[in-house]
C-alpha cells in the first residue's frame, strides 16, 4: 500500500491527499455505473437521516436565535431595525444552515460510515469483495456518499426553515421586533441564488463528509484501535475541509453573483 | 481447466520494510502447490499480491495472459473471476447470513434464477459440512465454521485457481484432514490450480504436488514434492520437521553463535521425518487427477538435475507401468 519512504518531508501528506482525490474521482465515476445499489442507498439514506434529523433541528433553533439576537441588537444600534429579517435570513441560509447540516452529517453519519467501512476493512471483507470481482467503491462507497449528499441537501432545507423560524421567534418575542417588518424585509436583500448556493454547499459538504469517511475507513491503521483513530481523524479532517471549502465557495459566490442592492 | 500462474522477480515492501524480494515461481496448471514459511514471512502478502490486492514494486505475475502486478483495474476485475480465495478468517460479510454470503458471487456475476442459486449454494454448503447453518450470521459461528463457509463461497463459481490462506488454522485435525481431501477431490474433478499457504507440516507433506518455502525475505526453494521433502536445505528440513534446531529462530533468524552451538546437537537428532510421505488420493469414485501424470512427466524429464537421494526416492516411488513408460529397469 505505502510506497518506499521518500527523502522529501511532506510527501506522505501529499500522497494521502492525492489518494483522497483519486477516491473522490472514482466515486464520481462509479456513481454512474450500472447496476445502481438502490437498496444499499435507501438503507444508508434512512440510517443517516435518522441519526441526524433530531440533532440538526435541535442545533438549528438556538443557532438561528443567536444570529437573530445578535443582528437585532446590532441593527438597533445603527437604526436599521427593519433589515433584521433580511440579514438574518441571509446569514442562516448562506452560512449557518449548510455548515450546521454538514457538521452533523459528518459527525453523526460520517463517523458511522467510517466505523462501518473500517471494521469491514480490517476483517478483510473489502478485500474479499474485490477478489470476488465486485468493486467495493461501486457497491459500498457510492451509495453511502450519495446518501450523505442527499441527506445534507434535504436537511439543509429543514435547517433553513427551522433556523429562520427560530430567528423570527426570538426577534419578535424576545427583542420586541415588528413581525411585519421582519417578514417583509426577507426579500429586501435575499435573492434566489442565495438559496441555490446554500443547497450547492450542502451537497458538496455531504459529498466531502462521505468521501473522507470512506477514505479513512478504507485505510485504517492496523487493528481495532486503528479503526477508532480513523473515525476520529475522518471527523476532524472533514471539519477542517468544511470550513476551508466554505470559505472558498463564499468568496467565489460573492465575486460571481452580483448583490441585489436596494 | 486450471490456469498457470507465473510469478517472476516479485518484490514487495511496506515503506522501508522489505517483505520479500525477487520471488520467482510457477504454479503449474492444474497442480496443487503449497507455500510454507514461519509466521510473519509475508505468505499472506504474497497471496494478496497474486490476486492484485497489493501492487509489488517490481516483478510480474501472469495469470491467463494478464499481469496482475501491473494491469488496469478493469482487467483485474476480469481476471479475478478465475480465482477463488479463502482468506485467513473466512472474510465473510458480517451483515449477511451464510446463505447470502455463499450466494453473493452467483448473484453478482451470473444471471441464474434464484432456484438454481439455491441449489448450488446448498450443494457447496454440504461440501464443507455446513448444512443447516445457512441462516446463521458470521458473528454467531465459530472460527472454523467461518473458514469453511469462506471456502464454500470461494468455490461457488467453480474457479480455475483456488488460493487458500491457512486453511487449517482454527480447524481441528479431523476437519483439516477432510479439508485436505476436499481440495484434492476438487483438483481431481475440475483440474483446478491450487495454492495453499500453510504452517501445517502434515498437510504440506501429504497434499501438495509442489512445495515452496519463504524465509528471510526470499523464496528459499520451490519445486516438486519429491525434491523438497528429501531436501537437505537446513531451513526446509527444520520446518518440515518442526524442530527447534536449525536456522529458524523464535525471532525470525538466529545468530551465528547459536547456530554453531546447535550444529553439534543436530547430529545427535535422529527422529526426523525424512523421505516422501505418500500423497493423498482423490476419494473413491472420482476420476484420477490429470495433474499427476503431467507432473510425473515433468519431474522425470528433470530428474538428472536433482540430488542423488531425491532421484532414488523418485525412482523408488514409481510403479511397474511408470517404469516401462520412462524406460527404467526394475530395481535391483
Amino acid at each position: 500500500m505505502t510506497a518506499p519512504a521518500s527523502p522529501f518531508p511532506g510527501v506522505a501528506a501529499l500522497r494521502q491527499t492525492g489518494r483522497l482525490f483519486s477516491l473522490a474521482l472514482s466515486v464520481v465515476r462509479n456513481s454512474v455505473r450500472r447496476p445502481f445499489q438502490a437498496r444499499e442507498f435507501i438503507e444508508q439514506f434512512w440510517f443517516i437521516a435518522s441519526v441526524t434529523i433530531l440533532p440538526t433541528a435541535l442545533v438549528s433553533v438556538p443557532f438561528g436565535a443567536v444570529i437573530a439576537l445578535h443582528l437585532g441588537s446590532l441593527t438597533r444600534q445603527i437604526g436599521a431595525e427593519s433589515f433584521t429579517g433580511a440579514a438574518s435570513v441571509l446569514a442562516i441560509i448562506q452560512q449557518a444552515s449548510p455548515l450546521v447540516t454538514a457538521l452533523l452529517v459528518a459527525g453523526a453519519g460520517g463517523s458511522a460510515i467510517c466505523a462501518d467501512i473500517g471494521a469491514r476493512t480490517i476483517r478483510e471483507e473489502i478485500d474479499a469483495m474485490e477478489v470476488l470481482g465486485v468493486s467495493a467503491v461501486q457497491r459500498l462507497i457510492v451509495p453511502r456518499v450519495l446518501a450523505s449528499m442527499m441527506v445534507a441537501l434535504l436537511l439543509n432545507g429543514m435547517v433553513s426553515v427551522v433556523g429562520v423560524l427560530g430567528g423570527y421567534f426570538f426577534n419578535v418575542i424576545m427583542q420586541g421586533g415588528t413581525p411585519g417588518a421582519y417578514l417583509a424585509s426577507f426579500s429586501a436583500l435575499a435573492q434566489l441564488p442565495d438559496l441555490w448556493i446554500s443547497e450547492l454547499k450542502a451537497i458538496i459538504f455531504g459529498f466531502m463528509a462521505g468521501v473522507v469517511a470512506a477514505y479513512r475507513g478504507l485505510n485504517p491503521a492496523a487493528g481495532p484501535k486503528g479503526v477508532g483513530d480513523a473515525v476520529n481523524q475522518a471527523v476532524v479532517i472533514t471539519f477542517l475541509l468544511l470550513f476551508f471549502v466554505n470559505f472558498a465557495l463564499t468568496t467565489l459566490y460573492l465575486q460571481l453573483v452580483p448583490p441585489k442592492g436596494m | 481447466m486450471g490456469v498457470e500462474v507465473a510469478v517472476e522477480g516479485l518484490t514487495k515492501s511496506f515503506g522501508a520494510q522489505n517483505i520479500w524480494r525477487d520471488v520467482s515461481l510457477v504454479l503449474p496448471r492444474g497442480e496443487v502447490s503449497a507455500l510454507l514459511g514461519p509466521s510473519g514471512t509475508g505468505k499472506s502478502v504474497f497471496l494478496k499480491t497474486i490476486i492484485g490486492l497489493l501492487r509489488p514494486e517490481r516483478g510480474s505475475c501472469v495469470v491467463g495472459g494478464v499481469d496482475t502486478a501491473s494491469c488496469s483495474e478493469h482487467q483485474l476485475y476480469e481476471v479475478r473471476k478465475l480465482f477463488g480465495v479463502l482468506f485467513q478468517d473466512g472474510a465473510l460479510f458480517g451483515s449477511m447470513n451464510l446463505f447470502d454470503n455463499v450466494a453473493f458471487p452467483l448473484r453478482e456475476h451470473t444471471r441464474k434464477p434464484e432456484s438454481e442459486v439455491r441449489r448450488i449454494v446448498l450443494e457447496k454448503m454440504e461440501l464443507v459440512g455446513l448444512t443447516g447453518a445457512e441462516s446463521k450470521l458470521p458473528g454467531e459461528i465459530s472460527g472454523g465454521m467461518r473458514k469453511r463457509a469462506g471456502l464454500a463461497r470461494a468455490l461457488v463459481l467453480d474457479p480455475e485457481i483456488i488460493l487458500c490462506d491457512e486453511p487449517d488454522s482454527g480447524l481441528d485435525p479431523v476437519r483439516t484432514a477432510y479439508l485436505s481431501q476436499l481440495l484434492i477431490d476438487l483438483n481431481a474433478q475440475l483440474d483446478t490450480t491450487i495454492l495453499i499457504v500453510t504452517h501445517n507440516i502434515n498437510l504440506a507433506r501429504t497434499v501438495p504436488d509442489n512445495i515452496g518455502m519463504l524465509f528471510r525475505r526470499e523464496l528459499v526453494m520451490f519445486g516438486p514434492r519429491e525434491l523438497m521433502l528429501t531436501s537437505e536445505e537446513p531451513v526446509l528440513a527444520q520446518f518440515l520437521n518442526g524442530r527447534r534446531l536449525g536456522p529458524i529462530g523464535m525471532t525470525e533468524e538466529k545468530d551465528q553463535a547459536a547456530l554453531a552451538a546447535e550444529q553439534a546437537q543436530l547430529r545427535a537428532v535422529t527422529d526426523t521425518l525424512y523421505g516422501i510421505a505418500p500423497q493423498l488420493d482423490p476419494s473413491p469414485g472420482l476420476p484420477p487427477r490429470l495433474a499427476v501424470r503431467r507432473r510425473k512427466d515433468r519431474v522425470m524429464s528433470a530428474l538428472h538435475q536433482f540430488p542423488i537421494p531425491t532421484q532414488r526416492s523418485v525412482i523408488a516411488s514409481l510403479d511397474a507401468a511408470d517404469r516401462t513408460r520412462y524406460g527404467i529397469g526394475a530395481p535391483a
